[in-house]
């Protein structure tokens, strides 16, 4: 942006200082990509050997129990998917309804004590809520559902719902305040209370921002290691189900953070580890692949609607 | 008659539906406040001056935490060194220099995943790379490189926010003076928006301050009998201090777990409450 062009005379003489100092910071405009690159690279470069050490067959295996050499990677996914889609059904429905809450109806007042609050959430670091988890979270929900530990795929996706609300909520309120003022005053003009505004009008036309939101809170909850790993009891079992919610699981985050510490480096189980990294690492990718177009087409749409 | 149903039916939806959402937000908000009366209530007790300026000892058991606050300031002025100039850097390319191409949404899409990665993915990497490959070691130095990388893409995209909310008149009446390009921009530009820079800036810094997932492997270590001697020794740290108490260490006293839980809470609300005053104080200040 902002590249008028000046006449040849007029514009100001660049001295070789500028020049570096530019191209320096050039240089620090494409490190993401060039970080981004590194990952991938030293994730593959430790990973991929996995692939050779270990039948394929055997990677889909449904026992993990790396000391035997049987790296079976399915009861993992098993129990990332079953923490996820809890936490979801969680997240979703409170975050979009705080999200909603703060930007079409909440008072000033409640506006500036919902947000530094939801913001707070936001910084709180993920060992905090793993922690309140064992001691209050856990023994507190095996006594009100008789379970013979509190160290469940429950506990862990109720901690990940309010890791990932922030998420949901601010994502999802920017894309709320970004719809026009004129929407909601039409749908008031043609009689609509604000209550049928807001769920005919305003979460429609916000609804890309509002998935994008809903995606990115996801996308923490697949990431998410420190709480998940503290409160789901870490058994790499099969179990399927809604009794599967309430036994213990294993996460492929947790299964790295808490293996990798003590593998030899090199060793098959390691390499199979970086593979669990590598998955990981292609979840968030396509997530925020998809985010960025959905995004991208939704700007460029916006802009044909609005000019 | 009709209509007048109508109309009385969905003003009761509406007064339901308000309430249902006050609700919903209430859910989403009490456990938080909860959380922190709580933790101050169980933990206040337990601190004292011993608490934060000793060695703990008897394995954990009894003594401070000395080492592991100083720690987490280490790695939290570690990732400061290596991720805010080049993250300000990169936002004022992205800002005020570079051209809408392919390339720069390249750049873009990076910064997103970038921003997307799983933290613990991030430990691998740093093992890989820093430790590993770098022959670093487990070290002060490879835990903030590793954490820099994480904090990069908050700071640039937050700094670029603050660049752009820069009016374009200032750029035009800098140039118009005689000055070049990059004249404006720290002169004029980097000026203007420094208080928001700095608000993301905290945020990011706040969020790699309470991590523990990419330190695991890469810098943090159980337990030092004294103080790291260069940024090539490990640390310890807080957050992978409150993990060890809270899960390795048994028979640990209640008392010291949330004593530590409430010291760590109280370094990252302080940096997020912070980052907040400067945010309300330049908008209310703010004179375009």
């Amino acid at each position: 942006m902002n590249n008028q062009k000046l006449p040849a005379l007029l514009a100001p003489q660049t001295n070789w200082s500028e020049r570096v100092t530019v191209a320096l910071v050039r240089v620090a405009g494409y490190l993401s990509i060039v970080f981004v690159s590194l990952i991938c690279l030293f994730l593959l470069r430790e990973g991929l050997p996995a692939l050779v050490n270990v039948p394929l067959l055997s990677l889909f295996g449904t026992t993990w129990y790396p000391i035997e050499a049987r790296f079976g990677l399915l009861p993992l996914l098993l129990g990332s998917l079953t923490v996820t889609i809890g936490a979801a059904c969680i997240a979703v429905p409170l975050g979009i309804g705080t999200a909603v809450y703060i930007s079409e109806i909440a008072p000033q007042w409640a506006k500036e004590t919902l947000k530094p609050l939801v913001e707070i959430l936001a910084g709180l670091p993920s060992v905090v809520l793993g922690f309140i988890g064992i001691l209050v979270l856990a023994p507190a929900l095996r006594r009100a559902l008789s379970l013979n530990t509190g160290m469940t795929a429950f506990t862990g996706a109720l901690l990940l719902a309010w890791a990932s609300i922030p998420t949901i909520v601010s994502v999802a309120e920017d894309a709320l305040n970004a719809v026009p003022r004129s929407y909601r005053e039409a749908s008031a003009a043609l009689g609509a209370t604000r209550w049928q505004t807001i769920w005919m009008v305003t979460v429609p036309a916000a609804r890309s921002g509002v998935l994008t939101g809903i995606m990115l809170g996801i996308g923490r909850v697949i990431g998410e290691t420190m709480a998940v790993m503290m409160v789901t009891g870490n058994a790499p079992v099969m179990a399927f189900g809604p009794s599967a919610l309430f036994s213990p699981v294993r996460t492929m985050t947790a299964t790295i953070a808490a293996e990798m510490g003590e593998v030899a480096k090199g060793s098959t189980h390691y390499q199979v580890l970086f593979l669990i990294g590598i998955v990981l690492f292609v979840f968030s990718l396509v997530i925020n692949l998809t985010v960025f177009y959905v995004g991208a087409r939704h700007a460029a749409r916006k802009q044909r609607l609005l000019s | 008659m009709n209509t007048n149903r109508k109309l009385a039916t969905a003003h009761r939806a509406q007064k339901i539906g308000f309430a249902v959402l006050a609700g919903v937000s209430a859910i989403t908000v009490l456990p938080i406040l909860w959380l922190g009366f709580y933790i101050v209530a169980q933990g206040i007790s337990a601190i004292s001056w011993d608490f934060i300026t000793t060695f703990p000892s008897n394995g954990m058991r009894s003594g401070g935490i000395m080492p592991a606050i100083l720690g987490t300031i280490y790695l939290t002025i570690g990732t400061a060194l290596f991720s805010v100039p080049p993250g300000i850097a990169a936002a004022i390319y992205l800002a005020e220099y570079a051209p809408d191409t392919r390339w720069t949404r390249v750049i873009r899409l990076a910064m997103i995943n970038l921003s997307g990665i799983p933290s613990v993915v991030y430990g691998l990497f740093g093992l890989g790379l820093f430790v590993i490959f770098l022959q670093i070691g487990t070290s002060i130095l490879a835990a903030s490189l590793t954490l820099s990388i994480m904090t990069l893409p908050v700071i640039i995209s937050t700094t670029e926010e603050a660049l752009r909310a820069v009016p374009q008149d200032f750029r035009t009446v800098s140039i118009s003076l005689g000055s070049t390009k990059w004249q404006t921009v720290w002169r004029i530009v980097l000026p203007q928006s420094v208080a928001g820079i700095l608000t993301g800036v905290i945020l990011g810094l706040e969020r790699a301050a309470g991590e523990t997932a990419p330190i695991l492997f890469t810098g943090a270590t159980f337990f030092l009998p004294h103080l790291p001697q260069s940024p090539l020794d490990p640390t310890m740290a807080l957050p992978y201090h409150l993990f060890v108490i809270s899960t390795q260490v048994p028979g640990m006293p209640i008392q010291i777990q949330y004593g530590t839980v409430l010291v760590l809470l109280v370094f990252v609300i302080a940096m997020n409450v912070t980052a907040t005053m400067i945010r309300s104080r330049v908008r209310a200040r703010r004179q375009w």
